[in-house]
């Protein structure tokens, strides 16, 4: 899997695909070689129009965080990138100061660490389990993780809630920590499960020989070498955490430990004063998965080819 | 292992290879007994919870009130507004897995061409990191209406104004507003299938596309009987993929619509009976529909799975 998926990422700046289609005319006259050019600029048009069709919305929002709310409210965005200008930060003062997006900001945090620490960790052991070790039933249980892949967590929330509700879990950070590790394992166990069965067979085998432990093979040997499948699988599971709103409407609904995305949904629905604001904050909630994702982006990536199906 | 032969040499060292990678290993259950406990407590159980419910009456404070037989399920398949609910998990089914998929594949194709590849890949794949919540901020700079006459501060009122076409509700227009939400979708979710088709078109060997020149293919050969069926299993996972994610679509629509102005979907219905109309029986039928809907994409997975060992 991991060779596999390297040579993926290799290819993904080798070869051109159309190069090689258009690779087939080989001798060329000025004519085909007008009407290739032609095509290729209409290509290029093609894909920047797209690029910007995806891109201008987000960029739209980005310039109207800068403006003050009356002029939000009363022209385009786009007919402020013309001189003179209004910028101002006073969005993101307001809502980092006032609004208490700060705290939602941080409950967010606390929200996704364990929620992408804890899933990893049970998901490994298991996953080391399902890929090293024989015991009985292993392919029934794997595969029954495996099917939960796809089962929609709104079966399941009903129930769990009630639970919940009767030991005063609602509300509580914890709630969410649980419910996210049990929801995040079924792609966390296929995902690792394919990479560690991936690893030489030798090196585990000769490890076993010297008299390492299980646990010594798994913490020594096999995580340090699936460090790549970990690192996909903490983005995905970070920014699932952390861009969920399901959940945390569920379990959490609002109040002082809520979080950022919470939050902002709870403002959309609202035309009232704090509707500027939510320019400012939807970019804030928006920062960090982002950075993540750039510093990470070729990781993330990765786990996508790793052959992911996870809603 | 020849151990009954070479007695003398079979004592010592063989047997722990043989316990851990040959033999059976009771200590896997400690191993995987974290992750099975958490599957049934948060999967198994309260699936079974869901599916009785769903034939029961309850009050809002969970109390079982009776039997209620088929009673949900019939509101939900003959309740015109219901319907209509069907109706728009449907639209989003078939235009939001062709669009996705489709543009996915074009786009894929198209951007080799170009010499700023990986700028444009990167453009399309950010919405991935954007939460519905925020997408939900920024489309709507995109769909803001103002009444006729008035001054346009939405992006696509303002542009159709430049045609001099009337300017559009989005989001209340039962003509187009499930068509508004599914462009939020696209809009997010394109990256994720171009990203992984891109990997697959560029992943066919070369000797294949040389064999496929030397028998005389042209472009239009070379792609439609070479390319596509080489990568038909790619394309066969990231349908699956979105498939499953539209079925269960949510956050879009809770965000933007509420649901309101027949925009409603199956995931959205089963929140609202839950928490709005504190009806849990109504609400566990629907998540038992959307289950069922999504049963035979679970099959084709688990079938897929088994055939890659």
């Amino acid at each position: 899997m991991s060779q596999q998926v390297t040579e993926l990422a290799d290819l993904d700046r080798g070869k051109s695909v159309a190069g090689r289609l258009g690779a087939l005319e080989r001798p060329q006259t000025a004519w085909e070689r007008f009407t290739r050019s032609f095509n290729n600029s209409i290509v290029t048009i093609i894909v920047v129009v797209i690029a910007l069709m995806w891109s201008i919305p987000t960029f739209g929002l980005f310039v109207a965080s800068f403006l003050p709310p009356q002029v939000i409210a009363s022209t385009g965005w786009w007919t402020n990138l013309i001189p003179p200008w209004h910028f101002t930060i006073q969005n993101y003062q307001t809502v980092i100061q006032g609004q208490g997006f700060g705290q939602d900001f941080l409950n967010a945090l606390i929200i996704a660490i364990p929620g992408t620490l804890l899933p990893m960790a049970i998901g490994a052991f298991a996953a080391y389990a399902f890929a090293w070790m024989k015991f009985p039933f292993r392919n029934f249980l794997f595969l029954l993780v495996v099917a939960m892949l796809v089962i929609p967590n709104q079966i399941a929330l009903e129930p769990i809630l009630a639970i919940f509700t009767s030991i005063g879990f609602t509300g509580q950070y914890w709630s969410l920590w649980v419910v996210h590790t049990a929801f995040g394992l079924p792609f966390a166990v296929f995902l690792l499960r394919n990479f560690f069965a991936a690893l030489p067979r030798d090196l585990i085998e000769s490890a076993h020989i010297d008299g390492a432990s299980t646990w010594r093979v798994f913490w020594n040997l096999i995580l340090p070498l699936s460090v790549p499948a970990l690192a996909s699988l903490a983005i995905f599971q970070f920014m699932w955490v952390w861009n969920d709103l399901l959940n945390a409407l569920i379990f959490i609904g609002g109040g002082p430990k809520q979080p950022v995305t919470l939050a902002v949904a709870n403002l959309v629905g609202s035309y009232g004063q704090g509707y500027q604001l939510l320019t400012a904050a939807a970019f804030i909630s928006m920062a960090l998965p982002l950075v993540v994702f750039f510093a990470l982006q070729r990781y993330f990536i990765r786990g996508i080819l790793a052959g992911s199906v996870k809603g | 292992m020849a151990t009954i032969t070479q007695k003398g040499v079979s004592v010592a060292a063989p047997p722990r290879r043989r316990r851990s990678l040959e033999g059976i290993s009771w200590s896997a259950w400690f191993w995987i007994a974290p992750a099975l406990l958490l599957i049934a407590l948060f999967f198994i159980y309260p699936m079974i919870i869901t599916i009785i419910s769903s034939f029961e009456n309850i009050d809002s404070l969970g109390n079982v009130l009776g039997f209620a037989g088929l009673k949900w399920y019939g509101k939900i398949f003959t309740d015109p507004n219901n319907l209509i609910v069907l109706r728009n998990n449907l639209l989003w089914l078939v235009f939001g897995t062709i669009l996705t998929v489709g543009l996915g594949l074009v786009v894929a194709l198209l951007v080799d061409r170009v010499r700023f590849e990986r700028v444009i890949k990167s453009t399309l794949f950010i919405p991935m990191a954007i939460s519905a919540t925020s997408a939900a901020v920024i489309w709507r700079f995109v769909y803001i209406y103002e009444p006729a006459g008035e001054k346009q501060i939405g992006l696509l009122n303002a542009f159709l104004g430049l045609f001099h076409i009337p300017p559009q509700a989005w989001f209340i227009n039962s003509a187009v507003n499930n068509f508004a939400l599914i462009a939020i979708y696209v809009w997010g979710w394109t990256g994720f299938s171009m990203v992984i088709l891109s990997a697959a078109l560029k992943g066919i060997p070369d000797e294949i596309i040389e064999a496929a020149k030397m028998d005389g293919a042209n472009r239009f050969t070379l792609f439609w009987r070479v390319m596509i069926p080489m990568i038909a299993p790619t394309i066969t996972v990231v349908t699956i993929t979105m498939v499953i994610n539209i079925l269960k679509i949510f956050d879009v629509v809770y965000v933007n619509t509420g649901g309101n102005y027949n925009t409603s979907v199956i995931a959205q219905e089963f929140y609202t009976q839950l928490f709005t109309n504190q009806n849990p029986g109504f609400g566990s039928a629907w998540a038992v529909v959307l289950t069922v809907l999504i049963l035979p994409v679970l099959i084709i997975n688990v079938r897929r799975i088994r055939a890659e060992g």
